[in-house]
């Protein structure tokens, strides 16, 4: 049995997807949201009382959270998995509104207890994790650095030093130009008495149980920083699987989309970063475009083109100012763990010529992650495309991959806040 | 240069050709298009085993077997060899009969074997469903990591001289070698054609089809399943001709994982893993071990068998193609049969005593 009631199924409910039900649902559509979180909000508002989520709440979409799409058994149909359900869904149109996750930068150290992510230190620390007096070294690229900084250093982290591998003159021509000056300055200046430094980058994490310094590298300069945490954060990667899996095309590692944020699948949209990495504003816009188109209402998508136009801009200069150096191609050594699921050192890897090669040969790419972070960072040291979807998109119970067409289960776990 | 032989396909029945061939002394070049292993051998289950259906089917397993387990101690450990034996269970009473008839016909072939009762069964798969007729056990069976293998096999005939063309596809089988894609030539006095399903690309008329399968891996769980373990029906599934059929069928990895097959399906070239076959493989795994519903399962994919209407390979030279042989169409079993067939090759070429009769494998026998 099929759940086939919806018009509309939008796939993450961060502010690409919550634009995109609100848009169509709006314009009279029954729009279902599914998020793999409990709560609406994507990656920055989750938990939080945004106007957005409150709009979404009165628009008439219903949320489904603790949900997350595994498959596409057959064409239109999205298999759907939560923690005691299982079931199939057809959608008419689809919006495909998934996100992105952290790039992951390998260098000696990286997988010691302590190393994390800038982004999932932030969501440990929103979900109750202590980190007052605690010394943080913040390292990367981009500016997702500084917010995370101002974020941990609000929780009462001694934030020790802040090391941003762009070369100064790139960061500040890309501030000054960019509609985020303010919201910069701002942040800036609450970060005022950190050490700021530019052309810098982790070398080495060191520790015997979990990380206890981290050796820095700024132009010849190498030094050691004593840390609680080193939080990294080295750019975002396109969540771009399920669109591959429905059978989108890519263009340079992001969903090709077109004029309505329609997909080269007809009938399926996406908004947001898996069509590239451009932040929150863009994505709230791409999101209204594909909700307006998803619901047909081509004129009302059209009068956000030109302001779609000024962020695709402001992503381009985002992604120019921002990208990573390639002396990071040179940080890992051959004894690094590259692959964490399956602890594949760089060494096993190199000698092969392609990802396939090297998977079928050394496992990398093959745990519970099934490469979702050592796809990018291969892709990154050795230029290799990482391609092969499979499903499930996501680790399930051996038990969800039968059909018992449990359809009617899934309206327990409907929620219609507004 | 005219090399002694060429051998067109890199997956384990290629890679054991250029290694029994290169032990031969014999000169080898082995052509592949796209990545050495890139075909069944890296979508196979890699289960090392007896099979006894027919005589012809007993002798090629019980060759290649016992071969592997011979080798066993040159391996590196990235093969992940393990003399885990095979477990076949019958799933009614009525079963029975057939289980003791196999176990009788191996030990009287001096293969180990023994019948395990519901109990004995139980002991030694206690996440198999309580009450279980009996099964059995084949303690020399073992299971390894088929694209590490044939890695390996390759990389022996390697070192003994061989080269190994990759991003390389053949056109056309000469008598005096073989014509390439991008218009050059390669001479040889003999070609080995090792090209698992795509074989009818290259000689026409042969009745050799691809055969999907599905397999689902799941996350680390050591210990949950101990031997490979297979439902006696599996042999229905394996043998019939039926266009679709699964069959319970389960391996324990070196790595804790557990690797669940199978699936049969004639008739179907894409390669996408379907929905529909995985549920009722999987519920058929469920069937049997009730508990493995809960394991975590990262990852399902497809592969396809070379099959020919008698499931044996096809071995040999072929009619109107001086200096061709044929070594293809392996089925399900070609990580185990690998190895006679390449020893079968490698005594055509040479002109030695071949390991076994190859009569039931010769290509004019359709
Ligand atoms: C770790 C991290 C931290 C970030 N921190 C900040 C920050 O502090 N400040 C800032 O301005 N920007 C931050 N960003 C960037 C910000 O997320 C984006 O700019 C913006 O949220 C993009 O919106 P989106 O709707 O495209 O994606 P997201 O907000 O990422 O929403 C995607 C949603 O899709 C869901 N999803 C994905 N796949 C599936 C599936 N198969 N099934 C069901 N649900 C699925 C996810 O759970 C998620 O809720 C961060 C990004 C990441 C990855
Ligand atoms: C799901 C599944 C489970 C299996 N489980 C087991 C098991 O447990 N035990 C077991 O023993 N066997 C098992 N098998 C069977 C086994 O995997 C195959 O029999 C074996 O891999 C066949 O090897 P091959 O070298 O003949 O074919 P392949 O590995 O397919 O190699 C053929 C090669 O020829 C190349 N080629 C094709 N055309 C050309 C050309 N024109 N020029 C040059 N090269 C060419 C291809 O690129 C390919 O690399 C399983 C198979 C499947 C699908």
């Amino acid at each position: 049995m099929i759940e086939s009631r919806w018009d509309v199924v939008v796939v993450g409910a961060g502010p690409a997807g919550l634009a995109a039900a609100c848009m169509a649902a709006e314009a009279g559509r029954r729009v279902v949201v599914l998020d793999e979180n409990p709560q609406p909000g994507g990656q920055i508002w989750r938990g939080e009382d945004h106007h957005w989520i409150r709009r979404f709440s009165a628009s008439g979409s219903t949320f489904r959270g603790a949900c997350t799409v595994v498959d596409q058994p057959e064409p239109g149909v999205l298999h759907v998995v939560g923690r005691n359900i299982s079931y199939h869904l057809r959608f008419k149109r689809l919006v495909i509104a998934t996100g992105a996750r952290e790039r992951f930068m390998p260098f000696p150290g990286w997988t010691l207890p302590g190393v994390v992510g800038a982004g999932g230190l932030q969501a440990l620390v929103k979900s109750g994790w202590p980190l007052a007096g605690k010394r943080v070294v913040v390292a990367g690229a981009g500016p997702l650095l500084l917010q995370a900084a101002a974020f941990f250093r609000s929780r009462g982290a001694r934030l020790t030093c802040l090391a941003e591998q762009t070369p100064l003159r790139r960061g500040l021509s890309f501030a000054l130009r960019s509609g985020k000056r303010l919201q910069a300055i701002a942040l800036l200046g609450r970060l005022c008495d950190v050490p700021y430094r530019w052309s810098c980058w982790p070398v080495r994490a060191s520790g015997q149980e979990r990380v206890e310094s981290v050796t820095l590298r700024q132009g010849d300069r190498m030094w050691t920083e004593p840390c609680d945490y080193l939080a990294c954060s080295f750019g975002l990667v396109p969540n771009t699987e399920l669109a591959q899996l429905v059978g989108c095309e890519l263009v340079d590692g992001a969903v090709r989309v077109d004029e309505q944020q329609e997909t080269t699948v007809s009938g399926v949209y996406c908004a947001g970063e898996p069509t590239g990495i451009g932040g929150v504003d863009l994505a709230l816009i791409q999101g209204q475009i594909a909700g307006c188109s998803a619901a047909g209402s081509l004129q009302r998508a059209s009068a956000f083109f030109e302001q779609r136009a000024r962020w695709i801009e402001f992503r381009a200069r985002l992604q120019a100012a921002f990208a990573l150096r390639q002396e990071l191609r040179q940080l890992p050594d051959p004894e690094t763990v590259v692959c964490r699921c399956e602890d594949v050192p760089l060494k096993e890897i190199r000698p092969h010529s392609c990802w396939r090669s090297a998977k079928l040969q050394t496992r990398c790419g093959m745990g519970p992650c099934q490469g979702r972070i050592c796809g990018p960072i291969v892709e990154f040291l050795f230029g290799w495309k990482v391609d092969s979807v499979r499903p499930p998109l996501t680790p399930v119970r051996l038990e969800q991959l039968v059909n018992r067409g449990s359809a009617a289960t899934a309206d327990r776990h409907d929620s219609h806040p507004g | 240069m005219t090399a002694d032989v060429i051998v067109i396909g890199a997956g384990i029945v290629g890679a054991a050709c250029a290694d029994a061939l290169t032990q031969g002394g014999l000169r080898v070049v082995v052509i592949e298009p796209s990545l050495a292993v890139s075909g069944a051998t890296g979508a196979g289950m890699g289960h090392l085993l007896i099979l006894d259906e027919n005589e012809a089917e007993f002798s090629i397993t019980r060759y290649s077997r016992d071969r592997w387990n011979q080798m066993a101690m040159e391996m590196p450990s990235s093969l992940e060899y393990e003399r885990c034996g095979t477990i076949w269970i019958a799933a009614v009473p009525e079963e029975l009969p057939l289980l003791k008839q196999r176990c009788a016909f191996l030990q009287s072939r001096q293969v180990r074997a023994e019948i395990l009762d519901s109990q004995q069964l139980a002991e030694a798969e206690p996440n198999l469903r309580p009450g279980l007729p009996g099964g059995l056990f084949i303690p020399d069976d073992a299971i390894l990591y088929p694209p590490a293998a044939a890695g390996w096999l390759l990389k022996r005939a390697e070192q003994r001289g061989a080269a190994v063309l990759t991003g390389k596809r053949v056109t056309h089988i000469q008598a005096w070698g073989v014509e390439l894609e991008d218009g050059s030539r390669l001479e040889a006095h003999h070609v080995v054609c090792a090209t698992g399903m795509w074989t009818p690309q290259l000689i026409g008329g042969l009745p050799i089809q691809p055969r999907k399968g599905h397999l689902v891996i799941t996350d680390r769980y050591p210990g949950f399943v101990r031997h490979a373990v297979m439902e006696l029906g599996y042999l229905k599934s394996a043998h019939g001709r039926e266009s679709e059929s699964v069959a319970f069928n389960v391996q324990p990895r070196k790595t804790g994982q557990v690797l669940i097959g199978s699936s049969r399906q004639f008739g179907v070239t894409d390669a996408r893993p379907e929905s529909r076959i995985i549920s009722s493989m999987v519920q058929r795994a469920i069937d049997f071990m009730p508990r493995i519903a809960q394991l975590s399962a990262l990852r399902a994919w497809t592969g396809f068998r070379a099959a020919t209407p008698d499931r044996l390979p096809m071995v040999g030279p072929v009619a109107n193609r001086p200096n061709c042989l044929l070594c293809a169409g392996h089925e399900g079993i070609g990580i185990t049969t690998c190895l006679a067939s390449a020893g079968l090759v490698s005594a055509f070429i040479l002109g030695d005593r071949p390991p076994l009769d190859p009569k039931p494998y010769a290509v004019e026998r359709f």
